[in-house]
């Protein structure tokens, strides 16, 4: 029987085969990086949200148009002034009487209409929840010397008993043309 | 005699060679790690999108940590090839198909089974909507979110970094 050599297998193109299978598998899967806005709807109610006696200067209204414009407490608004003017709100450092009377008693009431873009509430939605998160740090700041991200969650939960975050949606209007 | 023919077969000519060439032999071997590293950490994209979504822009940016516990509701223009069929009225899919806000029920259920009994309680959903859609459809999703009890929701967005 004639001796056979075993075949070398060039090992070069196994490494080939394999750079195919990782980059179809690159292509193909996501390390999607899912990052977004977290947020706790309010539980469904079938009755009527029990009528509460709300002190007007507690209340900051949010109104979003169906042209994304933004209707802030009856005065038209522009959505970069809007984080700063939320925290003079609910911080309200001046003792405004028309402004919360503490941050614990500070609502946020948002209103869209429903052909309000998706864009404009997230946008607004945005810079409420930073105006809270900003609030957040400089008091985790004066209390404990660092930002709010870096507390534990005990301090944490001290801290937004001070200052709640109350965003109350209500149903959006329908004025506008929905697409 | 034989022996040593075949050890010469393996190894070339004997004396006279110079440095033997680096063996490439383990190179797959590297890459295969990498490949199973891969395989391991990512997960493969559970649902082609059949409607358009460009995310909006948003500072207060959070990970959705475990991608288990993660439900998906995408919410936007149908793509071009299903317009014919489906319209161009934004749309909301689940997993794969086009479905109605009444499905959210069944389709969150679904999900829910798939977890183990501590995690339920962790699901999030995830609203994945365009940023040109109205107000109108995502009030209504909220609305039916709310009423089955699914109330952890994340607004997927991308990072903004320039001022408003």
């Amino acid at each position: 029987m004639a001796r056979r050599e075993s075949p070398e297998v060039n090992a070069g193109s196994m490494a080939d085969i394999a750079f195919l299978l990782l980059i179809f598998f690159l292509v193909t899967t996501t390390i999607d990086v899912d990052k977004g806005i977290t947020v706790k709807l309010p539980p469904w109610s079938d009755e009527p949200p029990p009528e509460m006696k709300l002190n007007e200067r507690n209340v900051y209204s949010v109104l979003v148009n169906a042209n994304d414009e933004l209707l802030v407490r009856g005065q038209p608004m522009r959505p970069g002034d809007l984080r700063e003017n939320t925290k003079n709100f609910i911080a309200n450092p001046r003792k405004m009487p028309n402004m919360a009377e503490t941050p614990k008693k500070a609502i946020i009431s948002l209103k869209n209409d429903r052909g309000t873009s998706y864009e404009a509430y997230i946008r607004v939605y945005n810079e409420l929840k930073a105006a809270y998160r900003e609030l957040w740090d400089d008091a985790a700041d004066v209390q404990y010397g660092r930002t709010y991200d870096e507390l534990e969650l005990e301090e944490k939960r001290t801290l937004r008993a001070d200052i709640p975050l109350v965003i109350s949606e209500a149903e959006p209007t329908s004025f506008g043309e929905e697409k | 005699m034989e022996f040593k023919l075949t050890i010469m077969a393996k190894f070339g000519r004997g004396k006279g060679r110079g440095t033997p060439k680096i063996s490439t032999a383990s190179l797959p071997d590297i890459i295969f790690i990498l490949l199973f590293f891969f395989m391991v950490v990512t997960v493969m994209k559970d649902s082609e999108l059949k409607v358009e979504v460009n995310y909006p822009y948003a500072t207060e940016l959070q990970k959705l940590e475990k991608k288990s516990l993660v439900s998906y509701i995408y919410i936007g223009v149908p793509a071009q090839r299903f317009r014919k069929k489906y319209g161009s009225a934004p749309r909301i899919q689940l997993n794969d198909s086009f479905k109605e806000v009444k499905d959210l029920k069944l389709f969150l259920e679904q999900e829910k089974s798939k977890l183990r009994e501590q995690e339920r309680g962790l699901m999030t959903a995830s609203i994945r909507a365009d940023k040109d859609v109205t107000m109108g459809i995502v009030t209504d999703v909220k609305t039916e979110l709310r009423k089955i009890g699914q109330l952890k929701v994340n607004y997927s967005s991308k990072p903004r970094t320039d001022d408003l």
